[in-house]
């Protein structure tokens, strides 16, 4: 899951990282820290740690973003320091780590319905059973009454819908489907939810990879409707539809909605819970927790100690930043709980 | 290198070696038949390790794959239904969508690239124009395949959209144009699929028509052919196991490619003759999936890259065959 601010950042992380290598190859006196894991954070985390090892220059932080399930394998084999998941980690993942896991949420992210319609139409309504009939390809003309009768006002053409998503196995899928398998019954009994699920078949149904080809393929393609990150739509302009919440309200996306949508959820003792039909008035429906997963059990005392520095600095100052990068910050409850949470990395 | 040998053979064998080093040609020396046989058998060496190269990969990957063959056994091959999440898993649509697209492209890149050899090669231009459309060609070799899908996806779609939408309102019976474009689909995968096929069959079919002796051309001339008689009577026959080569070439490369594919085809898990409808490939599957798959998706994506490793051997080895039945006949004319 890449966002389009990541492509500065590249660069400069790789300058971070051979300036990092260089430094650290001879004198051992800084200390590293590696992780991998998940992509749609990337921008975000790589912020974070370039303004944590500025502000604490005994420590580096390396983090690779290679995707969800690249991390966890990661995590399993001991290769890293610690890995982010937009998936967390399943309990059958968690059992081939001995010692233990700690899973972190650390930010939150939303994810947005875009489309291309002639004449750039804003704020188009979906009502909850009307969008995932439109990804099961029940409904296939923008000018279908169902998609009509919620938008009074809004000239809509006899276009025929062209559904675009993900071609690769991705967390926003995961997100997306499984808010589409909380709603409809029809749709958790078809397609069902996971990183790719089995998409119907059909002309008007065409995938790309990655956020950015989606995005691209939307932006490319009159009638088209396909659901990207937040920041994809926010940064590349294309338009985003309001979704009905579970109270029957019309949010749009980037607003209080998605902090309000991760307020509601009660997370458990393990931290891990996912907010698939998030209640409230101004919740907005699809949003999702996105985490780090650190050892129990450090080899190495130092090193648990810098993990314990890091989590803290992204909980005091990063979620600062994430607002304006299209994250959303975490609720202070969860933040007091992560704190605590975050004693257990020994 | 050669010194030494040269002062001990003029020592040897008693002559001057002033008058040796004039000569070109000499008996080998000791020194020569050690270079020799060394160069012959690290040459040997290279050949088998290529070979148990290519041995070691297809028992990894063959390893890997096993549980999959095991369990999915041939309806992995015949099934169209990609499912991880209920543990079905077939490739058909995937087998057909790289063996359509691959042949599309080769049909277009590969017209358009044995035209280009005959143009660059039978002196239709100025030697150093045709030289410098030779560069531009490889250069086209040179683009990343990722650039390729954008500019397919920013120009080509878009460009292709109406002649699309138009051939299917008034051709639409016709099953090729059996439905409208709306984004990435067949047609424009195949089209910039074929540009980038173009330089590999382009460069071989002009080093096949290179390759034919100047007095074949002299006499078919001299016999009273026109141009294009010489051309298409005489030459492309001669050069035709070269070109067939390119070809092989060029169509190993078209099922191999991945990226520009995978951003242009539409990525559908659905058979379809119609150029406009989307459909999927081998290679863009494992791509795609390869990041986040799970310990048994690994093993069945295993399963699809040894048919896709298959499926190319096969191509070369008919190639080959085909080559090899050709130039015999070629002889005994």
């Amino acid at each position: 899951m890449r966002r389009p601010a990541i492509i500065p950042s590249i660069p400069l992380v790789a300058a971070m990282l051979i300036a990092a290598a260089a430094a650290t190859a001879p004198a051992d006196d800084t200390l590293r820290l590696t992780g991998s894991g998940a992509t749609f954070p990337f921008p975000l985390y790589s912020t974070w740690f370039k303004a944590y090892s500025g502000k604490n220059k005994a420590v580096t932080v390396d983090y690779q973003g290679k995707g969800s399930g690249a991390g966890i394998q990661d995590f399993i084999n001991h290769t890293v320091d610690f890995a982010a998941s937009d998936a967390a980690m399943t309990d059958e993942q968690i059992a081939k780590v001995p010692g233990g896991v700690q899973l972190l949420p650390m930010t939150g992210g939303e994810i947005v319905i875009g489309y291309n319609l002639p004449g750039n139409p804003k704020g188009l309504k979906l009502p909850r059973d009307v969008y995932p009939a439109i990804f099961l390809g029940k409904i296939t003309k923008w000018s279908d009454p169902k998609i009509k009768a919620a938008n009074p006002g809004m000239t809509l053409p006899d276009l025929d819908i062209t559904v675009v998503r993900r071609a690769d196995a991705s967390g926003t899928t995961f997100v997306f489907t499984s808010h589409l398998a909380a709603i409809s019954e029809e749709w958790s009994k078809g397609p069902g939810s996971g990183t790719t699920v089995n998409w119907p078949k059909s002309d008007k149904m065409v995938a790309s990879p990655k956020n950015d080809g989606v995005t691209a393929t939307i932006k490319q393609t009159p009638g088209a409707i396909g659901y990207i990150e937040y920041a994809f739509a926010k940064f590349s302009k294309i338009e985003m539809a309001q979704l009905q919440n579970r109270a029957g309200q019309f949010v749009s996306a980037g607003g209080e909605g998605g902090p309000a949508a991760l307020a509601g959820a009660q997370l458990p003792a393990n931290l891990r819970a996912w907010v698939t039909d998030p209640d409230g008035a101004r919740a907005y429906p699809i949003a999702t927790y996105t985490w780090m997963l650190f050892y129990k059990e450090n080899k190495d005392a130092k090193k648990a100690a810098a993990l314990r520095q890091l989590v803290e600095f992204c909980l005091a100052d990063g979620q600062k930043m994430a607002t304006g990068l299209g994250y959303i910050p975490l609720p202070d409850n969860v933040i007091a709980a992560v704190r605590k949470a975050s004693a257990s990395i020994q | 290198m050669s010194f030494p040998g040269i002062a001990r053979r003029g020592d040897a064998l008693g002559i001057d070696p002033l008058s040796e080093r004039r000569s070109v040609s000499s008996a080998p020396t000791a020194w020569d038949y050690f270079a020799d046989r060394a160069f012959r058998g690290l040459a040997t060496v290279g050949v088998w390790l290529i070979l148990l190269l290519l041995a070691y990969i297809l028992w990894t990957i063959g390893g890997k794959a096993w549980i999959g063959m095991r369990e999915y056994g041939v309806s992995f091959l015949t099934s169209t239904t990609w499912d991880v999440g209920r543990g079905q898993f077939g490739i058909l649509p995937h087998i057909w969508g790289t063996l359509y697209s691959s042949m599309l492209a080769l049909a277009i890149g590969g017209f358009f690239g044995v035209a280009m050899g005959i143009f660059l090669t039978q002196d239709f231009l100025p030697a150093r124009i045709a030289q410098v459309f030779r560069t531009i060609i490889e250069l086209l070799a040179a683009i990343p395949s990722v650039v390729y899908g954008l500019w397919g996806l920013f120009v080509v779609v878009p460009a292709m959209r109406p002649v699309a939408n138009w051939l299917f309102e008034k051709l639409g019976w016709i099953p090729f144009f059996g439905s409208t474009l709306s984004g990435p689909g067949m047609a424009p995968a195949a089209l910039v699929l074929a540009i980038m096929v173009l330089p590999t069959v382009a460069a071989v079919s002009q080093d096949a028509f290179r390759l034919i002796p100047y007095r074949v051309k002299e006499a078919a001339y001299g016999l009273g052919a026109t141009r294009w008689e010489a051309i298409l009577r005489v030459l492309l026959p001669a050069a035709s196991t070269g070109i067939f080569g390119a070809l092989v070439l060029g169509f190993g490369r078209a099922l191999g490619e991945t990226m520009a594919l995978a951003m242009l085809i539409g990525n559908s898990n659905q058979i379809s003759l119609s150029l406009f409808s989307p459909a999927n490939t081998l290679a863009a599957l494992l791509a795609l999936n390869f990041p986040e798959a799970g310990a048994h998706e690994v093993q069945v994506l295993m399963y699809a890259a040894l048919v896709l490793l298959a499926i190319t051997l096969l191509v070369n080895v008919v190639g080959e065959a085909i080559m090899v039945v050709s130039a015999k006949r070629g002889g005994r004319r």
